[in-house]
């Protein structure tokens, strides 16, 4: 192959370094500094080496640099395996291996170097502009590929003929995609790098922590009901349960390990829905209460909270269903009880009394408590705000009496705070309250500002009791949502507002957009792939079907585009076809015949060069040339064409 | 099918324009193809001889026209004079009219007399006080000019230099050549004594024969080739226009009946490539001025034959 130790030319080297910028500069944001960068200072110095026509830097200084680069990296991460290291090391390489393009091989190594590349942006984002940004590199990559081996035609062409190329290849893109056999979880998940903060719900919960989440419009979780949609104010996403409290922060229970589960009786129409979770980071599953089954690879913990036993630091689909009217907990444990009673020894004494009053009422008669309570909070006329002043030690009491405002957390802090001190056993719930449905694609959002928290209390007899203690200051809340609650003006994001009505239809198309990609490509994983093909007729495949599916239809695709070509080939003329295989046959004897060169002139060289065989060259390049070029061929020149070359045997 | 007046008119002539065989046969092709020829060189190189000796040997009137810088058109064309005998206006041809004409250092003079001696080469009349007057057949015209760079030039537009078929460079003789001439008769003497091969109406026959040589769709598809590459690399401003394709087209049938064969091959577009391309073509890296040779060399080897 003397093709592949051609020299760069100075176009290919543009071609290359255009691409290798395309390619690197998604990452960039990626790597550290110091390596962006010594990337682009050697990009420049590729840059002015082609300018100039400079000398291509000396191997003995390229190894070093080779090595400082790779050290470079090991000493910023202590590791070269691994998602950040690996594409740092392959940015090292890329940036240097620009500056050795001496021959055709290095220009291919290069834009091959460039594809990983591209590959590895997916291995940090996997969104739509991510995919159409890639697709885009592809293309450059591509045509400098294409320029690697014939740098002649304009750049516009190269670009052209990329484009042709990757679009003969999109069938069988398609087509492997869909039928390739499909392994299960993601394809492109790291878990070692997955340790990137991600907004959502915490395991404890203080003043203000969930009024910090309504401040996101981040999709938490997307919701498909199979069923009609139930009303907003029974969408209570049941999330992490936080029975202890410290004065002034609740948490969760203090392990995460799976409870013996305490099982109770279904109650009300089962609501069947699909829940797609964006990865939040923790364990647990949020759930429409109460939950009827569990998703594949979870448990639940006594408090009823569906938790996934690997944190969830991928995008996850699961079905679930669950029974509206449902109470769980009616034999409910002691110490779990016991749990829910706790109180700090002092503090907030306003309502330790007024809780004391109740119990001397009421004995331990829950309900009749529950309601006193409910009572309370609806003469102290308290206002749901997202801006609530800063409370002091006594947070329940100054909440309840002086300031009477807050968010759902202090409604919930106080409320089972009230509960506790005259003895009723409660405890928060946080999650989320409502969401909602995306005109465009049906699909309930529940973004992060529907975060919310809510209270649960034991009434003996009918296990755990979902209190709204918000809805009781403000009803609106829970069945319309948080913008509809919160005084107006207050500072919310914009999607939650009820007013920019073309801002939030756009939003919506472009979170169906966005659902779609994630549903159908991001999420096309073997269950899918089961789906479609049933859909197609083929139950139960395995890989054998699949495989034979798969080449039958690749070959269809082949078999259309290869018809394709050949209707638009034209046909070749005979005589060409004829002085071809003469041309391959003095290509033996060393004479190679120049694709610009005509055939007498070639004849003449050839002559030259081979004076034993001056004849035959002279008289079939003669017969060729009258019958391309002359103006009418005699019937059987073709013929003698044909024998005089194949009698031709040097 | 040697032509073997074709060739001793050939042999004529290079007998006094020593080693330049090519330069010689482009331009007689170029007379053939029924252009117009224009020589860009330094003075002294011959090519007022070479404009001579055509003439002579074809049989042909000639006239020559220095060109200066306060030419008017009339001093080509001729003029109208009242002639008090007849009490009429009596029109005086000027030196244009005439069978060939060497435009002697044509980018001295103003682009107004310029264009008088474009307008009638492109026309082949002349139109003078309201009255359109047919130039002699056949018609040709052999401009010379000093390399632009010379002081005091008025450089031919593109748009004019199109109307010339071939622009050729003569250059310096080889060492034998120049020892050759040196050593050998005088020139003019040589030019004067020559006698003419064909008549003039022979010249007329040949050029209708040029016309018939064939040139078979292949050939076509690579003349359309050559174009469409100068046209999409963005080594030239511009590409061949399609009249410049029917130029090259020409002097290639020329090129091929002077080799005495009946249809155009590839290797006669690319031996008339230079001559035809050079001046129709302007590089977009203005520093490289390259020869019309290497010029036509790059072209030729960039496009393989279809």
């Amino acid at each position: 192959m003397a093709r592949i130790n051609r020299p760069v030319s100075r176009r290919q080297a543009w071609w290359l370094l255009a691409t290798a910028i395309a390619a690197s500069l998604p990452l960039l944001q990626h790597v550290p500094l110091w390596l962006s960068i010594a990337a682009g200072l050697a990009f420049a110095w590729r840059a002015v080496l082609t300018w100039r026509h400079w000398r291509l830097p000396p191997r003995w200084l390229l190894i070093p640099l080779v090595i400082a680069g790779a050290v470079g990296v090991f000493l910023q991460y202590r590791t070269i395996v691994g998602r950040t290291p690996g594409i740092a090391l392959l940015l090292v390489f890329l940036a240097l291996k620009l500056l050795e393009l001496r021959a055709a091989r290095d220009a291919v190594v290069t834009a091959l170097l460039c594809y990983f590349l591209v590959l590895g942006q997916f291995l940090f984002t996997q969104t739509i502009p991510t995919a159409m940004l890639a697709c885009l590199t592809v293309l450059i990559t591509t045509a400098a590929l294409l320029a690697a081996s014939d740098d002649r035609p304009a750049p516009r062409q190269q670009v052209y003929r990329a484009g042709l190329l990757l679009a003969q290849a999109i069938p069988f893109m398609l087509l492997l995609f869909l039928l390739f056999p499909r392994v299960q979880g993601p394809l492109w998940g790291i878990p070692q790098d997955r340790f990137t903060a991600v907004s959502g719900l915490s395991d404890t919960m203080t003043p203000g922590s969930i009024a910090q989440l309504s401040q996101s419009d981040a999709i938490a979780f997307r919701v498909r009901f199979k069923g009609t949609v139930p009303p907003q104010s029974q969408l209570y996403w049941r999330g992490p349960v936080m029975p202890s409290f410290d004065g002034r922060s609740w948490r969760v229970a203090q392990t995460l390990a799976a409870y013996p589960t305490i099982p109770y009786d279904g109650a009300g129409t089962p609501v069947d829905y699909e829940v797609t979770l964006e990865p939040h980071g923790k364990h647990w599953l949020f759930a429409l209460e109460m939950p009827a089954n569990l998703p594949p690879d979870s448990a639940m913990t006594s408090d009823y909270q569906p938790i996934a036993r690997e944190v969830v630091r991928n995008r996850l689909r699961y079905t679930q269903s669950a029974w509206p009217d449902s109470h769980a907990g009616a034999n409910e444990t002691r110490a779990a009880l016991r749990a829910a009673l706790a109180l700090p020894a002092a503090g907030n004494p306003r309502i330790r009394a007024i809780s004391a009053g109740w119990q001397a009422t009421h004995g331990d008669n829950g309900a009749a408590i529950v309601a006193a309570a409910e009572d309370l909070f609806n003469r102290q006329l308290l206002t749901y705000t997202l801006n609530p002043p800063l409370l002091g030690p006594d947070m329940v009491d100054e909440f309840l009496f002086d300031t009477k405002r807050g968010f759902c957390e202090h409604f919930a802090a106080a409320f089972v705070f009230s509960l506790r001190a005259a003895g009723v056993p409660a405890r928060v719930v946080a999650g989320y309250q409502g969401g909602e449905t995306n005109p465009v694609d049906g699909y309930l959002e529940v973004r992060q500002y529907d975060a919310h928290a809510w209270t649960e209390a034991w009434i003996a007899g009918r296990g755990w009791v979902r209190i709204d203690p918000t809805a009781i200051s403000a009803p609106s809340r829970v069945s319309s949502n948080l913008a509809a609650a919160v005084p107006a003006g207050e500072g919310l994001p914009f999607l939650a507002r009820s007013d920019m009505a073309w801002l939030k239809e756009l939003r919506y198309r472009l979170d169906a957009v966005t659902n779609g990609w994630n549903q159908w490509v991001l999420g096309y994983n073997p269950q899918r792939q089961r789906d479609l093909l049933a859909s197609l007729g083929l139950r139960e495949p395995d890989w054998r079907s699949m495989t034979a599916i798969l080449s039958i239809l690749s070959g269809i695709v082949l078999l259309v585009l290869t018809v394709w070509i050949l209707r638009n080939r034209q046909r070749v003329d005979p005589a060409l076809t004829a002085w071809r295989r003469f041309t391959a046959r003095m290509a033996r004897l060393g004479i190679v015949w120049q694709a610009w060169e005509g055939p007498l002139q070639f004849a003449e060289r050839a002559a030259r060069l081979t004076p034993q065989h001056a004849r035959d060259i002279v008289e079939i390049a003669a017969l060729y040339a009258g019958l391309r070029y002359g103006p009418n061929p005699r019937p059987d020149d073709l013929s003698r064409l044909k024998s005089r070359i194949a009698s031709f045997r040097p | 099918m040697r032509l073997t007046e074709l060739d001793a008119i050939l042999a004529d002539i290079n007998h006094i324009i020593l080693g330049k065989e090519r330069p010689v046969r482009l331009a007689v092709a170029c007379l053939l193809a029924r252009g117009h020829l224009l020589i860009e060189d330094l003075p002294g190189v011959g090519k007022t001889t070479l404009a001579h000796v055509l003439a002579r040997v074809l049989g042909l009137e000639f006239q020559r026209i220095q060109f200066t810088s306060d030419m008017l058109p009339a001093d080509i064309l001729g003029v109208s004079i009242f002639d008090r005998g007849t009490g009429a206006f009596h029109f005086h041809p000027g030196p244009i009219f005439t069978q060939v004409v060497l435009a002697d250092e044509i980018n001295r003079a103003t682009p107004k007399a310029q264009s008088a001696l474009l307008e009638a080469m492109e026309e082949r009349q002349v139109t003078a006080e309201g009255e359109t007057r047919a130039l002699p057949e056949p018609f040709f015209v052999i401009a010379t000019q000093n390399p632009t760079h010379q002081i005091g030039t008025f450089p031919l537009p593109e748009s004019q230099l199109d109307r010339f078929l071939i622009k050729l460079e003569l250059g310096y003789p080889d060492a034998a050549a120049e020892r050759e001439l040196l050593a050998g008769a005088d020139r003019q003497q040589m030019v004067a004594s020559l006698t003419a091969r064909i008549a003039p109406q022979r010249l007329i026959e040949f050029q209708k024969q040029v016309r018939a040589v064939h040139a078979s769709a292949a050939l076509i598809d690579y003349v359309q080739a050559l174009a469409a590459h100068t046209r999409t690399t963005p080594r030239w401003h511009a590409g061949l226009s399609p009249r410049a394709c029917l130029a090259l087209l020409a002097v290639a049938r020329a090129w091929a009946l002077l080799d005495g064969r009946d249809h155009v091959l590839p290797e006669d577009v690319q031996a008339v490539l230079p001559g035809v391309i050079a001046h129709r073509l302007r590089p977009t890296d203005d520093n490289s001025r390259a020869d019309a040779e290497a010029i036509a060399a790059a072209l030729i080897e960039a496009v393989p034959l279809p």
